[in-house]
């Protein structure tokens, strides 16, 4: 049985310089015209392209080892069992797991925060209880709480941002009690690109409270080396297709303790043990998280995109974007009326990269950039609180991943002139 | 593929209406009032009708979002004024039409400047942008119990928008 990925990546060549140029040709999707320019794809926050090795595990899995996992006594269904189960152990070591028990497939980080907040938030949460929560997260660490706060009595409480796109954490003691039952924060904005001091926070959150801390990894598991253990949190959120793998497949990573005193999700078939009239019993983690027919393929799309990024190397990963955002924030201010948002250390971001260009709206400069054959986001990024802080309708944001290279910053900083032109 | 072309899409008189819309002001004596946003994208448009018996007496709008939006509406604006509501109506069904691609309907005189949003046609992902002001007009015609003689957008452009 031979379930690994047959396409060559040239991430495995193991060449000792990190070369963006060579690791593109890795992903088929980038090869092509788009307005007849070169696609030049910049955004990544929102979801990033698929290397040919994960292609080829999806393709592999359905041709040849299509079947239903933990049910069948047949071959094919072992082999399907024994590669998601695979999968799970994988993406368990990549981020740090102690056991892949502990790894919970889910659709996606919203699915994760949602799982966390329908059977952990609605068992424990009181009137009374405090969520704390920061003005820097995404609508899905928000919407959850605020649903799963209505029907418990909870209350949602606030870490504000500054000017400059970071948390307030001297606020942060002081907004912490033993009333606090959970901090759910992100680790990298999906707009402003900061990088939060986790580690830290969690230290904070230890003296002051029992609360629990969720973090949403969506930005962060596909860009820096995440360890959860050593980030010190209780419950971790992360998405398969913002880190090379297939949509439709994320991750909550928690403490076995903490998972073994949850009770279920979802009902239904995989996650029972027994059931009767009366009642039913549960299967143990990760199964009693998991009803239904899981996504295998995409499980096992995520495994290969994990073995993908080892490959080339988070550390390796983590410095080129660094150097290109570094790049990218030094030209792109050549435009006239640029101004870029987050903070001003670049040690404190990711790339991610919004902006505002004089009067021209994202929109436009959204349509003049693809016109150019350039895919960047337009509008709120799921993250009204931001925008509200920052007294911005929307931003356009770039977003860069390893594949990205100088010749791409160049491109959009062209393009961004072109938009000069049109909207002076 | 072809580059759709930009200078179709951002022509002069379009910019011009987004750089100084027209009848952009607050109507106190309004009888209907209607917020229309984009939720994909925040952009939004407040429109103020006086209507009076079946005719549109004074139009004054508020919004904020991208040039296709706000040049759209500030450009249907200049056209309500003393327009009766099937005429009103009528003008938002040949408007529709024109953004899915009629081209009869863009040499038609009585869309004025509204003629030079044809080029939107050819951006499909912007021809929400185009209609967020008509939206508006037809929630504000129904909302004074007129009844509108397009069927759908569906109907109109005879696919899914």
């Amino acid at each position: 049985m031979s379930l690994s990925a047959t396409v060559p990546s040239r991430a495995t060549l193991a060449t000792p310089t990190f070369d963006p140029a060579v690791l593109r040709q890795d992903f088929p999707i980038l090869d092509q015209e788009v307005n007849s320019r070169a696609l030049v794809y910049l955004d990544n926050a929102a979801t990033t392209q698929k290397p040919a090795s994960v292609l080829a595990a999806l393709e592999s899995y359905y041709r040849r080892d299509n079947a239903n996992v933990h049910r069948g006594i047949h071959e094919l269904s072992r082999r399907a069992t024994v590669a998601y189960e695979d999968a799970r152990a994988r993406v368990g070591r990549f981020v740090g797991a102690a056991d892949p028990a502990e790894v919970i497939f889910t659709r996606g980080t919203t699915e994760s925060i949602n799982l966390m907040a329908w059977s952990w938030g609605l068992d424990v949460l009181r009137e009374g209880d405090e969520i704390l929560l920061t003005e820097m997260e995404h609508h899905s660490n928000i919407v959850p709480w605020q649903l799963v706060a209505q029907r418990t009595g909870a209350t949602l409480r606030w870490l504000e941002i500054d000017d400059q796109g970071l948390l307030e954490l001297d606020a942060l003691p002081k907004l912490l009690s033993q009333r606090t039952r959970l901090v759910s924060l992100t680790h990298v904005s999906n707009v402003l690109g900061t990088v939060n001091p986790v580690a830290d926070i969690v230290r904070t959150v230890r003296e002051r409270s029992d609360a629990l801390v969720l973090v949403d990894g969506a930005q962060a598991v596909p860009h820096l080396p995440v360890d959860v253990r050593a980030l010190g949190c209780d419950a971790y959120a992360f998405s398969g297709h913002k880190m090379c793998g297939p949509t439709g497949i994320g991750v909550l990573w928690a403490r076995r303790a903490l998972l073994d005193s949850m009770p279920p999700f979802q009902g239904g078939g995989e996650m029972i043990r027994v059931v009767e009239r009366e009642g039913s019993t549960w299967a143990d983690l990760p199964h009693k998280f998991e009803a239904g027919t899981p996504n295998i393929a995409g499980a096992i799309g995520l495994g290969a995109a994990v073995d993908y990024l080892e490959r080339v190397g988070m550390a390796a990963i983590a410095r080129h974007e660094h150097e290109l955002l570094t790049y990218a924030l030094d030209h792109l201010p050549e435009v006239p009326g640029f101004r870029g948002l987050g903070p001003d250390q670049v040690d404190l971001r990711s790339g991610v990269i919004s902006f505002t260009l004089g009067d021209a709206h994202p929109h436009d400069i959204s349509t003049i950039l693809d016109s150019e054959g350039i895919a960047v986001r337009a509008g709120h990024h799921c993250a009204q609180l931001v925008m509200r802080h920052l007294g911005l309708p929307a931003t356009t944001r770039a977003s860069l991943y390893f594949y990205n290279t100088t010749e791409d910053v160049d491109r959009m900083v062209a393009a961004l002139h072109v938009v000069k032109e049109i909207f002076g | 593929m072809e580059n759709p072309p930009l200078k179709s899409l951002y022509q002069e008189l379009i910019l011009e209406h987004y750089r100084r819309p027209r009848n952009k002001a607050d109507l106190p004596d309004r009888t209907v009032e209607v917020l229309m946003t984009n939720p994909v994208c925040g952009d939004e448009v407040v429109l103020q009708l006086k209507i009076e018996g079946d005719e549109i007496r004074t139009a004054r709008f508020a919004g904020q979002g991208c040039s296709i939006s706000q040049a759209s509406v500030s450009m249907m604006i200049t056209l309500l004024e003393g327009r009766k509501l099937a005429d009103a109506d009528g003008l938002a069904a040949r408007f529709t039409r024109m953004m899915h691609g009629d081209e009869s309907a863009a040499g038609d005189r009585a869309l004025g400047d509204l003629r030079a949003l044809q080029g939107v046609s050819k951006f499909p992902v912007r021809i929400k942008c185009a209609l967020l002001g008509f939206d508006a007009l037809l929630e504000a015609l129904k909302q004074s119990g007129y009844t509108s003689a397009i069927r759908s957008e569906w109907d109109e452009a005879g696919t899914a928008p």
